[in-house]
């Protein structure tokens, strides 16, 4: 039943995403756009500076998937749909897990275009270590989307929401884009460091079991009126 | 606690006013000298950052789930303490390292998530301030999961160690420098003793502000 709930939330945002695909579109670009800023600040006499390839990709992330989690829930608000989301006979957390499922497949999709780009705009190797990276992504996306989802979801009837969502959720995913970016530039280095990588990839699940077993425990009571 | 009030604040009063020549009569430690004293204040300071951060986290986590009126008090006092000792260690901890390894600030491991915690907290204020109705509740949550990385902050500088001292330091110290031993723990009790004074104080602020709260709300119905 928990499933089935969560599966249909999915279903409903990716049916929705799919007709319009507004907030993929706006939030691929707005990566992109973030990766020309970083040109500007990073690369010198045409070379990019050295290990700064992780650091752009993880930023680029964080700063467009702000952007998209502000946007998810404000069609929910726009449309009144988080009312009756939150009055069908359904238990609460399986509702928080279609959002964040929704959430960190958009996100995995931007990832898709933002990283052979970052790897083709500033010379890094970053598919020297398919599998790690992957995980380091998934893991660090998960950790993100699942802080990002519970905050843009109790922000929703506050009027100050688009101000406060980035200053609540960056301070407390500081330790899940340490970690990612960290990982990241251990594999972008040559040779690639997997032993560290690995430690990094530990750390970021055990950032993602806090961070999901928390949201999940505090988004019923922070959802009732 | 309104009978403890003045015993402590007198306790505490005596503490610090004692803390000073304690640690002017302590000796010297072997590689750091003078600079090294500042540590008693800075060791206690963020002794009392962790308490002031559990209280925050435990007194959220119970409104969120229960609503009791006097568990939000101690939520806001406790944050607005934590930021104020958040401060003072930051800027303590930046003085000793200016001298001991010659910066102001490194972004070692311990510093950026201490850095890291003083940002969380400031902003469960900010919620507080510009959230609308209902903040309390949005800051409750921020409390609970600021209180949750706490652990990390503590375990961090062991995982990506730079300059910082490591947290096994403290084992050491008791057999190979007693003096010091009992001093920092001293100056720990008392910074402790001045958080629970001000917690107190600030709780009873915060009650009266709701009760201002409650009684223009009766006057205007």
């Amino acid at each position: 039943m928990f499933f089935k709930v969560a599966i249909l939330v999915l279903k409903k945002d990716l049916a929705i995403e799919a007709r319009s695909r507004e907030i993929l579109y706006t939030t691929l670009f707005f990566a992109i756009s973030c990766l020309l800023i970083f040109s500007v600040a990073f690369v010198k006499e045409g070379v990019p500076a050295e290990d700064a390839a992780s650091g752009i990709l993880w930023i680029a992330l964080t700063f467009s998937g702000t952007l998209a989690l502000g946007r998810t829930f404000e069609r929910e608000r726009y449309g009144e749909t988080l009312r009756a989301l939150l009055m069908a006979p359904a238990s609460r957390p399986a509702i928080y897990v279609g959002k964040l499922l929704g959430m960190v497949l958009l996100m995995l999709a931007t990832e898709a275009v933002l990283l052979p780009l970052v790897a083709f705009l500033f010379r890094a190797p970053l598919f020297a270590r398919p599998l790690l990276l992957t995980a380091l992504l998934v893991l660090g996306t998960v950790g993100f989307a699942s802080v990002g989802t519970l905050f843009a979801a109790m922000l929703v009837r506050t009027r100050t929401r688009d101000v406060l969502l980035p200053i609540l959720l960056y301070p407390i995913t500081v330790p899940v884009i340490i970690a990612g970016v960290r990982g990241t530039s251990a594999l972008v280095q040559a040779p690639p460091d997997e032993a560290i990588a690995t430690l990094w990839i530990g750390l970021l699940t055990g950032f993602d079991v806090v961070f999901v077993t928390l949201a999940l425990w505090t988004f019923e009571p922070l959802m009732t009126e | 606690m309104r009978k403890l009030f003045v015993p402590l604040a007198v306790v505490a009063a005596a503490m610090f006013a004692y803390a000073p020549v304690g640690i002017a009569r302590v000796p010297y430690e072997s590689t750091m000298l003078l600079v090294q004293k500042i540590f008693y204040f800075h060791f206690a300071t963020w002794m009392a950052v962790t308490a002031s951060v559990a209280v925050c986290g435990v007194a959220s986590a119970i409104y969120l789930f229960k609503g009791t009126a006097v568990a939000d008090h101690y939520a806001v006092a406790s944050a607005e303490l934590t930021t104020i000792f958040c401060t003072f260690g930051l800027v303590s901890g930046s003085l000793w390292g200016r001298k001991a390894w010659g910066v102001w600030w490194q972004w070692d491991a311990r510093l950026t998530m201490a850095f890291m915690l003083e940002m969380v907290f400031l902003g469960y204020l900010l919620v507080r301030k510009y959230g609308g109705p209902g903040a309390e509740k949005l800051a409750a949550a921020m409390g609970i999961f600021g209180a949750a990385t706490a652990p990390f902050i503590y375990k961090s500088v062991d995982w990506w160690r730079t300059v910082h001292p490591q947290t096994t330091v403290m084992k050491t110290l008791g057999d190979k420098f007693p003096a010091a031993w009992n001093l920092v723990w001293f100056c720990t009790a008392a910074f402790l003793v001045l958080f629970v004074v001000m917690l107190a104080a600030r709780v009873q602020l915060e009650y009266l502000r709701a009760e201002l709260d409650r009684a223009y709300l009766a006057a205007e119905e």
